[in-house]
């Protein structure tokens, strides 16, 4: 089975399948890539060409610099996905914990109404949310993008259940020694969850990096613009037909979180594993 | 019971005056608020709003009953746009089920290259969908793309991909096989390595001689919650599609890719028919919670063996 | 006669030689435990003898047969695990079915319902719940043939496991640990069960275990390995009273043989710290001179020792005590009755033991020859 060793040439067949099936996941990276740097002609000559002929990267990518604020948009990105983080990390752990590790009248009825929370998907509020955010004037906000997410049914749900396995004596333990029950959830119980809150961490940054439905609902205009956002207003109002400096700004605003998960692959893959199989 | 008892016999100098009770309740209170302001409340509304005529600019509304239910009956563009979402998710669940299946079996069949083929195949799970787009966009290109460039040197037709009503759904269903193919591999390849290898040691001495027969004995039952648990979360996150319809085709041409979520959003954002449009969610909601209570009523009972 | 043939049989893992050259032959109808302690490679020479595993060197035969380059499914071995490898979506019956239905049905007759209804796919099914239905009955399943392993009890399951293997009358048995997941009690009740299964079967019976009392009791012959070698193989008479390697004898045997340094002296006297203990070398050197601990006894001459504690353990009682010129640690077995005449802790006494039973063994640890000082001598 899998511990014997296989020589070479017997594991070739398995490699070579494998390999063909990864090209082809790969072509829209490789052909995204290859005509980011390829002049505007060439690209429209159609050929199966990979490498350019007229190297164009410097003009099509300083394009995209030159148009829209690539800076501004990962900047968006970037605080917007901390933000919820932040929040969500906030309001899940205490209440994690305290579904976990503390009795109290009324348990049952807030674990129910987590349950409850997961089998809505978030599109469900949208409607109700928006017309809340534009009677308030906070359309364009940061909190427009934020507040919605701040709340994770899932994330109190992961929590509880990995502070269910520590152990009842770490807490009491904790108790002695003269801990608040605030002190205890982030300087006891957290430190000893990393594994779910980085799992988690890593499942929500990429969801709301990736998200297009509500930013495209409560922003328009460039101030509050996320990467999605981004990419959608350079392709349908600034490039046209310039695939060149299209696909350069798609290479771009996909690089931070593709260059994250080259980096510690490891973790993303276990991360989103686990918080998958738990939801 | 035990537990219960000990936390009664320690003393507990730190105890606070409030009590378990307050505490849990203190610790919770962010959680509780944000759950009624950001999703309780917001999910009653939208229930609220699907039977009024509400639409956002409007002065008042009024309550109309059923009567937005009764709309999309004969809206002919709602029932395209629930065709569709169906044949999405009826092309999207298998193919990127039995895609990551074969992988994940590929790829566990070895030694070499696992990390590297599991990193291959789950980059689309974290690349930026919109960005994604326009890239499937440009390689799906009827005259300039990669694609049908192919296909010219292969003296096959160029079909038009995303612009004709005919193939614009089975474009959009391919993206969607490899934007979820690699979330399932992944979770296929955590389902096969908790499978204990003594199963296939004992099946081969049982005299299953082909891989075949060890997957039909092994591999298939023992993947049972997994392959259940992949099948309703591929089956939900199929029905929410939506990023590729926005940046593509706009639910174009002619309707044929409108799919649930954006008509509810064109419905909602673009024509400000709130009461309207929240019907709708609660269709795209009635659909989700059935997959779920299939999973977890009808499904579960057969791949536990308990 | 043919069983189990075991020829020069050598593996590595990487950088570590696990079987360094392993023969053993185990006859049809006999059963042989092999014994030793964990990572000695008994596992593995298991799992090659099973096809399991690929040996590096050497050969297999069953059956008369040469296996060794056979899949495991082909090779008519049946094997019980250490988990039991049940399958887990099957019931009881099922499981037992698998190895009959995977030999004697083609992949189309296996379809489930359409297959039942292919040309001697009838039959075929008639006879297998007849086997399946005796292999219960022999293992008192009979009531459980419905339920799903995860129904049953550790004891119940590892039955299946035993039903499973004994269903298709195989050439030869092949034990991993099979009661190490067991409870105590339960586990000496299904030592004779095995074995009874053993003999009914005829087959050849290969068993490996950690455990000395498991080989000892259920055996007709004993195999100790270590280091991935073996060390001896005889039956648990010979191996309890007669070990040809130190290694053996201080495995086997509980608590642990008592061993001393020795040396014989250039008049071929064996002495333990310049005291004569009436055993004759056959040349001088340093040795090592081992007793059981039912062979010490306290007595008024003999070896000074120190007296040190008691333990207690009904049927007898063991005193342990130290010899001061060594520095080594002795166990005594001695009968309850004795507890009234024993010295108490600390104070010192003398030893003396049957010659006969002593054993010696030269600096690598080979046994080497002993005569003893005849007739009345014999105790010191």
């Amino acid at each position: 089975m899998a511990e014997r060793a296989t020589p070479l040439y017997r594991d070739t067949p398995r490699l070579l399948l494998l390999a063909l099936a990864g090209l082809i996941m790969l072509m829209p990276y490789i052909w995204m890539v290859a005509a980011s740097m390829k002049p505007l002609d060439e690209i429209f000559r159609a050929s199966l060409t990979l490498l350019p002929e007229r190297f164009h990267a410097i003009e099509n990518y300083g394009k995209v610099f030159a148009r829209i604020p690539v800076g501004l948009y990962l900047w968006n990105g970037l605080v917007v996905c901390g933000g919820i983080l932040f929040f969500q990390l906030l309001f899940a752990v205490p209440a994690g914990y305290a579904l976990a590790k503390l009795r109290f009248p009324g348990k049952e009825f807030v674990f129910g109404a987590v349950m409850l929370g997961l089998l809505v998907p978030p599109h469900v509020q949208a409607l109700p949310l928006y017309v809340a955010f534009s009677q308030m004037g906070l359309l364009n906000s940061y909190t427009a993008l934020i507040a919605p997410f701040t709340i994770s049914v899932f994330a109190i749900f992961l929590f509880r259940q990995f502070f269910k396995s520590l152990p009842d004596d770490l807490i009491h333990a904790a108790r002695l020694d003269g801990f608040s029950e605030m002190a205890i959830v982030w300087r006891v119980v957290l430190p000893n969850a990393w594994p779910a809150a980085t799992a988690f961490s890593i499942f929500s940054v990429v969801a709301h990096w990736n998200d297009l439905f509500w930013p495209l609902i409560v922003v328009n205009g460039q101030d509050y613009a996320t990467p999605a956002l981004g990419v959608m207003y350079f392709r349908s109002a600034e490039a046209g037909d310039d695939f060149g400096a299209l696909m350069a700004a798609a290479v771009i605003m996909t690089a931070p979180l593709v260059i994250a998960f080259l980096l510690a692959q490891r973790r993303f893959v276990e991360g989103i594993a686990t918080t998958g199989l738990k939801g | 019971m035990s537990d219960a008892a000990l936390t009664q016999a320690l003393p507990r100098p730190a105890r606070l005056a409030l009590g378990e009770t307050a505490t849990a309740w203190l610790l919770s209170a962010p959680a509780i608020i944000a759950y009624l302001l950001m999703l309780l409340l917001p999910t009653l509304a939208t229930i609220a709003l699907a039977f009024t005529d509400f639409e956002l600019g409007a002065t008042g509304f009024a309550w109309i009953g059923l009567d937005n239910f009764a709309e999309m009956l004969s809206d002919r563009g709602f029932m395209t746009s629930l065709r569709n979402t169906i044949i999405y998710v009826g092309l999207v669940t298998p193919g990127s089920i039995a895609g990551a299946l074969a992988l994940a079996l590929l790829i566990e069949a070895g030694t070499r290259g696992r990390t590297f083929f599991r990193a291959v195949f789950f980059l689309p799970v974290v690349s930026l969908t919109v960005a994604m787009a326009a890239a499937w966009q440009y390689l799906l290109h009827p005259s300039i793309g990669p694609l049908n460039a192919m296909l010219r040197v292969a003296g096959l037709g160029a079909p038009e991909w995303l612009s004709s009503s005919s193939t614009v759904l089975l474009s959009l269903a391919a993206i969607g096989i490899w934007e979820n193919l690699g979330f399932n591999l992944v979770l296929f390849l955590a389902g096969l390595t908790a499978i204990p290898r003594e199963l296939y040691a004992a099946a081969e001495v049982d005299g299953a001689r082909h891989a075949w027969q060890r997957f039909r004995l092994v591999t298939w039952p023992m993947l049972g919650p997994t392959t259940l648990f992949v099948l309703t979360i591929t089956m939900i996150r199929a029905v929410r599609v939506f990023d590729t319809v926005a940046v593509l085709t706009q639910g174009g041409p002619n309707k044929a890719s409108q799919v649930l979520l954006y008509t509810m959003y064109e419905e909602g954002f673009t024509y400000f028919r709130l009461g309207y449009s929240a019907a709708i969610t609660l269709v795209f909601l009635a659909i989700v919670l059935a997959m779920m209570w299939l999973q977890t009523k009808v499904l579960d009972k057969r791949v536990h063996y308990g | 006669m043919a069983g189990i043939r075991i020829q020069s049989v050598t593996k590595r893992f990487g950088s570590t030689q696990v079987l360094r050259g392993v023969s053993l032959d185990v006859a049809a109808g006999e059963f042989v435990a092999l014994v030793g302690p964990s990572g000695c490679g008994k596992t593995t020479l298991m799992r090659i003898v099973a096809g399991i595993e690929q040996a590096d060197g050497g050969a297999i035969d069953i059956g008369g047969r040469d296996v060794t380059r056979l899949r495991p499914g082909d090779r008519d071995v049946a094997m019980v695990f250490q988990s039991y490898a049940l399958y887990p979506h099957l019931t009881v019956a099922e499981n037992i079915r698998v190895p009959l239905a995977l030999r004697r049905l083609n992949a189309w007759q296996r379809l489930p319902a359409i297959g039942g209804l292919l040309p001697g796919a009838a039959d075929a099914n008639h006879l297998m719940e007849q086997d399946v239905r005796r292999a219960a009955e022999a293992l008192g399943l009979r009531a459980l043939l419905d339920r799903r392993p995860a129904q049953l009890s550790g004891g119940q399951r590892q039955r299946v496991a035993l039903a499973r293997a004994i269903v298709r009358r195989p050439k030869a048995f092949l034990m991993d640990e099979p009661l190490s997941n067991l409870d105590a009690s339960l586990r000496v009740q299904t030592r004779r069960e095995i074995v009874d299964i053993h003999r009914q079967s005829g087959a050849a019976t290969l068993y490996v275990t950690h455990d000395q009392s498991e080989a000892l009791t259920m055996a007709d012959r004993v195999a100790v390995m270590q280091g991935g070698e073996l060390l001896q193989v005889a039956t648990p008479e010979a191996i309890y009273a007669d070990p040809q390697d130190l290694r053996v004898a201080t495995f086997i045997g509980s608590p642990r043989i008592n061993t001393l340094p020795a040396e014989t002296g250039a008049d071929g006297m064996v002495r333990v710290a310049g005291h004569p203990v009436g055993l004759w070398g056959a040349r001088p050197g340093p040795l090592t001179l081992a007793i059981r601990p039912e062979d010490l006894v306290p007595a008024g001459t003999g070896l000074p020792a120190v007296a040190e504690a008691v333990e207690f353990l009904g049927e007898s009682l063991l005193l342990h005590a130290r010899h001061e010129a060594t520095r080594t640690k002795l166990v005594l077995r001695l009968p309850p009755e004795a507890r009234a005449e024993l010295p108490a802790p600390g104070a010192a006494f003398h030893l003396q033991f049957d010659t006969t039973r002593a054993l010696l063994f030269g600096p690598e640890g080979r046994r080497v020859g002993v005569s003893a000082l005849s007739g009345e001598a014999a105790f010191v």
